[in-house]
């Protein structure tokens, strides 16, 4: 499998490792409740198509990334930057999960 | 430079000619090089065939026809084929180390002094004891042994199985590690072309005059594919003239390379390849500094599929017999190795092309004793064209059954009036029509869809930016593969922005490719085989289909077809037409089996590459190596790591010895150890501290400049991550390690933490692991050994620099170093660091400041004894399994704060009073060692899940008691100090009576390192 | 017909002609009192105790494609039961009890071959850790030896002891470890199964899932609706996309794991080793090909394969090892789709969904699990209530923090 790295260029999967669904936000501050953490850190879609997935670049730029990929097809759609993108998530309030 | 005269001389003398030695040898023509001669073996008979050939080749050169035994019923098996879907002559290849099993004769260049041996026989291949099986073949039909066996039950290991597993297997495997050597390699292309014969060199050509990259792979060792084997025209020039020609010009393209002896085996996502090139596998041993096989990456962003069709052999009652052979195998023999395989050969063909057959015996002199055609209907040109070479016709018949012990002797024949005719033949060419490789494009998980052009499948959707061509795209005609070839190669450099056209098609001779299939032969005669190499017969796939294993990865799976070492490259077919014949339903509603890499097997050792022995991982050496090196170190691997372990001096016989005293000087004057291991990530910004309140457990708002503090690191889960220590160097400047097992994974989770968490954050963090050596300095005249270290103006008293003290600083005059005053060992301690380049020369200046004061360099072993000693937890205790309260560190968690792992750990079981906490552990008998693994019980408990209270995780003989302790995790430890229980060890048989106490052994105060 | 060496004998006399299909491949009836979902191995074994130890007949096993088509015949066929957590270990040992009787009671001969599975390791601390399971084991009445290196050297001797990046020091053994068939599990239960009236049916992929009143009540299928009193999941690699039927989120990954096989060669070994220094382990089939296997790809995947890395790093591991393999050839391989838990443990359980029940998460685990998966889904369908040996596998766990973390990996599916 070869991911494009934004920074990197194109690379094999083997420069990189796995960390899951993008979906869930992690509920922070005080206030969250021990539901919506335990819906966070154990919960998943695990959708058999397209899907928007964390990896990170560990072998090369140590970017976070958020890959589009289907699960079915391994086909690669859209890679960009993690912190872009929770960067521009930032806007929305902390704390609510997208799965709902 | 092989020769290339072309086969169309006329035939030698009739009936003569053929080369004295080597029987069946022509005598001219092949592109074999009849100046080099090649002595071998096989089976310790001296044979001599010629450069250019293959063992096959020069195996029926020489009149040898039978190679090898089958794998159940070891019946005598010949050569089948002339290429990579061997299914029969396999052999053992080289001996000793290099001793290769199972390899195809039929792909095994020819080179002076090759050894062969045949296999799975015994004591010999002409005399195999275990042919007793074919008279036992009623009883072993398919899936017989899920029916017996089963009594008594403890016969199956001891008696049933081993019997099996002697007789199964093929060849033996080399019996001593792989002396060759294997590399890997990769590569970048615009188009990558599978396969170099017609199509193949006309998608390579069309490709490579664009500009772009071209990578043109083939199996074989020479390119050109069936135009070697052929006698064909182009453009007025002969198969091999014209591929010549295309050769010479691509490997004058600069953008081009072609590489023969090379598999194209694998098609993996995105346009990832996978190729092996066999490149000393046609000498005897690899020349220095080569590789035996070298291993492809590549990546292509378009590829040519051109790899061409397989032949489909006839199922009729012995089709097995040595002597029945493919009608293009027998072409190949002839045209390209100047070896006619009988002195009577017979056809069996369902199609025009099998015709060819006998026009090419014919033109090389030799005679056919017959062609049997099972359509009614065969056009005229051919009859007289056999009639001629003084063949008997026999149209609208069947090979039935055939004869001969270890070769073939005679054919039986069944004639279009049910008539029984006996011909006797030494050869029998079996041309049935040709199955597209489909193999590679359904590695992505795509299938092949059924053609009834062909009469067989053709690729379906093909993966992204491949295309077929040629055969391979089931245009089987020599004038669509050199005009899809050249079509597709052009498109395909199009589509990789290079301006391509693709030039006219070449004039060709005409051909036929007009062919009724037929299935399988009525009332076979005999055992009628579909799968060769693992002796799968019709009858074996109407017994699954009797059996309701109809599904097609049923019948595979129940019958063991197509799962032998060629994959079914001639079989699946065949049970797939037998199934459809037996369900009434059309071959492609069976299904089709999906082919898997490898295309054709890979060495292991390839995939491997020079990932072995010392070099299997990375080793990476501390700063201090050489000194440590120098001075008789031994060494300890943590990870990738090798780690100073402890450092014998004379007459010191055992390694407690050492750490004894190691311990003892560190805890009674000083010592220096490399800690250089531990992950450092250095961490800035204006929001660093921030940053680090909610990635960190304990709270650390109060953390000053110029002062370290404990770091306990949570998973989100709640379970302890790792720990160490966070160092303030400015109001935004930290410095954070992390436990040496651990430093990656802390690294990539500050990294997520910072990109995806919380980017809002204004910190940045780099890992400066590998950018700084790191030195403890501990024992009661560190400060003293310091001091002639340090540049003057730094004031190391312990009021200017307190326990936890953190500055940076310089040493040696002007060299830029930090000085953390914090301490693994409990005592007065420093660890300082300094840029890895100087690492080796502080390492030595500190050793030397050190000698006035007894300094000693420890290593990781004592390092442990003293952190157990002081009772602190490390690898063996944050587990992944431990909270912060297992690890009696609760009372630090921050209370006002959120950070990772806040939530989890509360839950109701990480919370449960009854889990096991850490504590020390005494053995109650002082003389008694300790072992970690141990589990704990109750005095007087019988052993069972039920009364385990837990385990030992470390223990160490303690210099300072004079005993061994431990630490362990004890259910309700921490209110059991003083009781006693067993540590119960029985994988080795230990079992002692310990005490639970306060885990720190030593200095329980923490006096000593705030001195 | 019953399987015999009589049988056997019999039917090679009469040219095998009376052998009747293995299993009845029956069309679905309109109701059923248990339904089960998935005709693998662990579905299979389901329907069997359903029949044989809680008396249920009216029972359907649903297949989408064709029974043992998923995990039970693509897996490296490894049984053993040394496993480390008082919450795993009478579990697995059920299940190798189950192993050791099989044969006799389902008549039919899977090949369990108990030739021993013999974990290295190459560090001290490793050397504790086994030591700490090995205990565990023994504590429970399991066997285990933790062998030295020359323990080791005596039972594969070809290993590289001498030159390896990282030395083999010892091992820990389970003698009653071994491999069994795979296809034959899926087939022999699917035998006796039918044989005790429970109707297999193939080529039927449930759709949806029909609810009333918080109570399952049938399921959409490609074959129609088919009623069912109760429900049992067992669809290992797909659980996730049947619990979304019922809008249910679970702790599960679908992750590829690649397995691989040689061609075959005269035996060279005779039980399970596993390297501990990397992702390698082997065994050798009846039919003399080495079957071997690593680490999962790592990256969340429905398709049955995986990519080029993870070949490599398997086979670098085989080579360091065992350096006499470099000639042999690998002949396929091929992926398989594992649900891969949060805690690294499978999940056997009642759900929230009155007669729906569910038997997943069994990473790459599920196949030496196979009789006591089987066994205790079907106490807890049966019984609406855990079976003692599967009590541990709830699906609240994760909530509560009762996890099963044999390697302490932490909820990253991938890491486990």
């Amino acid at each position: 499998m070869r991911i494009r790295c934004p920074s990197c260029g194109e690379r094999d999967n083997g420069e990189f490792s796995y960390l899951g669904d993008a979906a869930p936000l992690r509920p922070d501050g005080m206030e969250a409740s021990a539901e919506a953490m335990h819906d966070y850190v154990y919960l998943r879609d695990n959708r058999a198509g397209e899907m928007r997935e964390l990896w990170y670049h560990g072998a090369g730029c140590r970017a976070w990334l958020v890959v589009t990929r289907d699960t079915r097809t391994h086909a690669i759609r859209e890679v960009q930057p993690a912190r872009d993108v929770a960067k521009a998530r930032a806007t929305t309030p902390a704390g609510s999960a997208s799965h709902a | 430079m092989l020769d290339r005269r072309p086969n169309f001389a006329p035939s030698p003398a009739e009936g003569g000619g053929l080369v004295g030695s080597q029987p069946f040898r022509t005598a001219a023509g092949g592109l074999i090089d009849r100046r080099r001669a090649r002595d071998f073996t096989f089976d310790g008979r001296r044979l001599s065939g010629f450069h250019g050939d293959t063992l096959a080749s020069a195996l029926l050169a020489n009149g040898v026809r039978l190679v090898g035994r089958s794998f159940k019923y070891h019946r005598p098996r010949g050569i089948l084929s002339a290429g990579s879907e061997e299914p029969n002559a396999l052999v053992e290849l080289r001996s000793g180390a290099r001793r290769e099993p199972n390899t195809r004769a039929t792909m095994a260049e020819l080179y002076e002094g090759l050894e062969a041996t045949s296999q799975n026989r015994w004591p010999s291949l002409a005399v195999d004891a275990l042919s007793v099986n074919a008279l036992l073949s009623p009883v072993f039909a398919a899936g017989f042994y899920y029916k017996t066996f089963m009594w008594p039950a403890a016969f199956w290991e001891a008696l049933y199985e081993p019997l099996i597993r002697r007789a199964a297997g093929l060849g033996r495997a080399a019996d001593a590690p792989d002396p060759d050597t294997y590399e890997h390699i990769h590569a970048h292309c615009d188009v990558l072309v599978i396969g170099g014969g017609p199509a193949g060199l006309s998608a390579a050509l069309a490709a490579g005059r664009s500009g772009a990259r071209v990578i043109l792979v083939d199996e074989d060792f020479s390119l050109g594919g069936r135009l070697l084997a052929e006698r064909r025209e182009i453009d007025g020039l002969s198969g091999p003239e014209w591929v010549e020609q295309a050769v010479a010009e691509l490997k004058n393209l600069p953008e081009v390379r072609c590489l023969s002896r090379t598999t194209l085996f694998g098609v993996y996502d995105h346009g990832a390849y996978g190729a092996v090139e066999r490149v000393s596998d046609h000498l005897g041993v690899p020349p220095a500094h080569t590789p035996r096989q070298r291993l492809w990456r590549i990546v292509a962003r378009r590829a040519v599929l051109a790899a061409g069709a397989i032949e489909r052999p006839h199922v009729f009652g012995g089709n097995d017999r040595p002597g029945v052979m493919l009608a293009g195998a027998v072409r190949t023999y002839l045209n390209r190795y100047g070896v006619l395989p009988g002195h009577s050969p017979a056809v069996f063909t369902s199609s025009d092309d099998g015709w060819r057959t006998v026009a090419d015996i014919a033109a090389a002199g030799g005679r056919v004793a017959a062609v049997v055609d099972s359509r009614s209907e065969v056009p005229v040109a051919l009859r007289r064209m056999a009639e001629s070479a003084g063949a008997q016709v026999v149209a609208g018949g069947q090979v039935i059954g055939t004869r001969g012990h270890l070769a073939l002797s005679g054919i039986a024949v069944r004639d279009s009036y049910g008539g029984t005719l006996h011909i006797p033949c030494d050869t029998l060419a079996m041309a049935n029509g040709w199955n597209p490789v489909v193999h590679l494009d359904s590695h992505l998980s795509r299938r092949p869809v059924w053609s009834e052009d062909i009469h067989g499948f053709v690729p379906g959707t093909l993966p992204s930016g491949m295309v077929a061509a040629g055969a391979a795209s089931g245009r089987l005609t020599l004038s669509e593969a050199l005009e899809s070839g050249a079509r597709l190669g052009a498109e395909a450099a199009e589509s990789c922005d290079f301006t391509a056209t693709a030039p006219a098609t070449p004039r060709t001779d005409p051909e036929s490719t007009a062919h009724t299939p037929l299935w399988r032969v009525a009332k076979p005669k005999g055992k009628a085989f579909v799968d060769f190499q693992n002796d799968v017969a019709a009858s074996d796939v109407e017994l699954a289909h009797r059996e309701g294993f109809r599904a097609v990865e049923h019948l595979k799976r129940y019958t063991t077809l197509g799962m032998a070492t060629d994959q079914g490259k001639t079989s699946n077919l065949a049970g797939l037409s037998i199934m459809a014949e037996l369900t009434g339903q059309p071959i492609p509603a069976v299904g089709t089996t999906v082919f898997r890499p490898p295309f054709t097997p890979v060495a292991i050792g390839a995939f491997a590459g020079h990932h072995r022995a010392k070099e299997f991982r990375a080793t990476r050496h501390v700063p201090s190596h050489a000194w440590a090196t120098e001075n008789n170190v031994q060494f300890l691997e943590t990870g990738l790591w090798l780690r100073p372990a402890y450092f014998p001096r004379a007459g010191e016989t055992d390694w407690l010895q050492t750490v004894i005293r190691e311990v003892e000087t560190v805890r009674s004057k000083v010592g220096l150890c490399d800690v250089s291991t531990f992950g450092k990530i250095d961490i800035q910004g204006r929001d660093a501290l921030a940053f680090i309140e909610r990635v960190c457990a304990n709270p650390f708002g109060t953390l000053k400049v110029g002062r370290s503090r404990y770091a306990l690191l949570l998973r989100e889960d709640g379970f302890v991550l790792d720990d160490g220590t966070v160092s303030r160097l400015s109001e935004t400047h930290f410095i954070m390690t992390a436990s040496t097992a651990n430093a990656a994974r802390v690294m990539q989770h500050l990294e997520f933490c910072r990109q995806w968490l919380w980017p809002e954050l204004d910190v940045q963090m780099s890992s400066v692991s590998e950018q700084w050596a790191q030195y403890a300095v501990a024992g009661p005249r560190a400060r003293d050994v310091l001091k002639r270290i340090v540049d003057p103006g730094f004031d190391l008293s312990n009021e200017a620099f307190p326990f936890l003290g953190a500055a940076e600083i310089t040493v040696g005059g002007g060299i830029p170093a930090r000085l953390f005053r914090i301490s693994f060992s409990g005592e007065l301690a420093y660890e300082i660091a300094v840029p890895a380049a100087y690492g080796d020369a502080a390492w030595r200046a500190i050793m030397g400041a050190g000698l006035p004061y007894g300094i000693c360099p420890y290593g990781a072993e004592a390092l442990s004894v003293m952190r157990i000693e002081k009772g602190h937890a490390a690898g063996a205790e944050i587990n992944g399994q431990t909270t912060a309260r297992d690890l009696a560190l609760g009372g630090m968690l921050a209370k006002k704060k959120d950070y990772v792992g806040r939530l989890m750990k509360e839950r109701p079981a990480l919370t449960d009073p009854d889990r096991p906490i850490l504590v020390g552990v005494r053995p109650v008998d002082p003389s008694q060692r300790l072992r970690a693994g141990a589990h704990f019980l109750a005095v007087g408990a019988e052993p069972s899940l039920a009364a385990d209270e837990g385990t030992m995780t470390s223990v160490a003989y303690s210099p300072s008691l004079g005993h061994w302790i431990g630490l362990g995790l004890i259910r309700r430890g921490h209110e059991r100090h003083g009781e006693r229980v067993r540590a119960y060890d029985p994988v080795r048989g230990g079992d002692v009576e310990v005490e639970i106490c306060n885990a720190a052994f030593v200095d329980p105060a923490g006096e000593r390192m705030h001195g | 017909m019953r399987y015999s060496l009589f049988s056997v004998l019999s039917q090679a006399l009469r040219g095998q002609r009376d052998w009747k299909p293995q299993w009845r491949d029956a069309a679905p009836k309109p109701d059923y009192d248990v339904v089960i979902v998935g005709g693998g191995g662990h579905g299979l074994a389901t329907a069997y105790y359903l029949a044989k130890e809680h008396g249920l007949t009216n029972i359907a096993v649903l297949e989408k494609s064709h029974i043992g088509s998923g995990n039970v015949g693509r897996n490296t066929t490894i049984v053993r039961s040394n496993y480390g957590l008082p919450g795993n270990i009478p579990f697995y040992e059920q299940s190798m009890k189950l192993w050791e009787g099989l044969e006799q009671d389902i008549n039919y001969n899977a090949m369990v071959s108990q030739r021993g599975v013999l974990n290295l390791y190459h560090t001290d601390a490793q050397r504790d850790g086994y030591a700490r399971r090995g205990n565990a084991m023994r504590m429970a009445g399991i066997d285990a030896e933790l062998l030295d290196r020359e323990g080791v050297r005596a039972l594969v001797p070809f290993i590289d002891f001498d030159n390896a990046r990282f030395p083999v020091k010892g091992g820990l053994l389970q003698r009653r470890g071994g491999t069994v068939r795979h296809d034959a599990v899926a087939w022999g239960y699917a035998r006796a199964a039918s044989e005790r009236g429970v109707d297999i049916v193939q080529n039927c992929a449930v759709t949806g899932i029909r609810r009333e009143n918080g109570r399952v009540t049938g399921l959409e299928t490609s074959r129609g609706f088919i009623g069912a009193k109760k429900v049992g999941l067992s669809v290992a690699g797909s659980s996730s996309l049947l619990a979304a039927m019922v809008d249910m989120r679970l702790p599960i990954e679908s992750h590829v794991l690649q397995a691989f096989v040689s061609e075959g060669v005269k035996p060279l070994i005779d039980g399970v080793v596993t390297f501990g220094a990397g992702h390698f382990y082997v065994s050798q089939s009846d039919k003399g090909g080495l079957v071997f296997g690593g680490d999962i790809d790592g990256y969340n995947s429905y398709a049955s394969r995986g990519n080029l890395h993870t070949i490599e790093d398997v086979m670098e591991g085989g080579m360091a090892l065992w350096p006499g393999l470099g000639r042999l050839r690998l002949l396929r391989h091929w992926g398989g789709i594992m649900d891969m838990s949060m805690d690294g443990s499978p999940i056997i359980d009642r759900t929230e969904i009155g007669g729906l029940y569910l038997n997943a998460g069994w990473c790459y685990g599920g196949f030496k699990a196979t009789p006591a998966a089987g066994f205790c889904f079907a106490h807890t369908i049966a019984r609406d209530a855990p079976h003692p040996n599967s009590a541990a596998y709830r699906l609240d766990r994760f909530a509560t923090g009762h996890l099963i973390d044999e390697k302490g990996m932490g909820a990253q599916p991938n890491l486990h």
